[in-house]
């Protein structure tokens, strides 16, 4: 073949995201991804609370009047669910890493549970942690 | 082909072993499975401590997060939890990130980030552990 100055044919591409119809389990890998990136900078609050405890009753007031307050509370609830949802993620990634669960109904079934499962210990948790709350100190 | 390899003396498997891109071959894989096993029990146990915590004042927190076992147990938790997210973070900068600079610079502020968060956080309990 003889070299050329043309422009690179325009060649196919490979298919990207957006020509796939929506699966559970490619959205299960989505939003493992979305919630590991907010996990991520939901440690700025582990790393207040900690520096807050130590810090003295001053500084602790301050953390759990953010905590109690209603946006506080939206965060620290979409918080629990990111890191169960995303621990269940893992956990699912985990047993696909030695090669199983790959069938047509086990990755199904994998994914689905992992979307319950962190739905459901994410009401179990706070319907625990409110009760503790609301119990005897 | 045959040329090619005919050059080298070195065997493909050499040649590949250790390597890829980033010239450190399964070490970002290997470091992020086994960060992600070791977070499992320690988030369990970080969870459960926190649940402790719910509702108590700083006096009764401080002394909860000062004792031993449970400082150790944050402490590994925070390593773990820390080293994890920065390897995670590095694989979304690198997927999505394209130009060069931007890259290198998001990279290093990874690094950068995930370090302060761990020795703020560690920085915290051990001040409660040894009660200075």
């Amino acid at each position: 073949m003889a070299e050329s100055s043309r422009a690179p044919a325009a060649r196919p591409l490979s298919p990207h995201l957006q020509i796939y119809r929506p699966m559970l389990t490619m959205m299960m890998s989505i939003v493992h991804r979305i919630t590991g990136f907010g996990l991520y900078f939901g440690t700025l609050i582990l790393a207040w609370w900690l520096l807050a405890a130590a810090s003295g009753p001053n500084g602790y007031g301050k953390f759990e009047g953010f905590a109690g307050s209603l946006i506080g509370r939206l965060i620290f609830f979409g918080y629990t669910w990111a890191l169960i949802h995303h621990m269940l993620g893992g956990i699912r990634h985990l047993i696909w890493d030695t090669g199983r669960g790959f069938g047509p109904s086990e990755r199904e079934w994998l994914a689905a549970a992992g979307l319950v499962g962190s739905v459901a210990i994410t009401v179990l948790l706070w319907i625990v942690g409110l009760l503790a709350m609301g119990g005897p100190r | 082909m045959s040329e090619a390899s005919a050059r080298h003396i070195r065997t493909p498997l050499a040649r590949v072993r250790g390597r890829g891109t980033a010239r450190s071959g399964t070490t970002h894989f290997w470091r992020q499975r086994l960060t992600a096993i070791a977070n499992i029990p320690l988030t369990i146990a970080a969870v459960v401590i926190i649940a402790t915590l719910l509702g108590r004042n700083q006096a009764a927190a401080a002394q909860i997060l000062g004792a031993p076992l449970v400082a150790i147990i944050m402490l590994l938790f925070i390593a773990s939890i820390t080293a994890h997210m920065r390897l995670g973070m590095q694989v979304i900068i690198e997927d999505y990130v394209h130009d060069e600079f931007a890259k290198l610079v998001l990279l290093m502020a990874n690094t950068f980030f995930c370090i302060a968060v761990a020795l703020a956080s560690a920085y915290g309990i051990l001040k409660l552990s040894f009660g200075v």
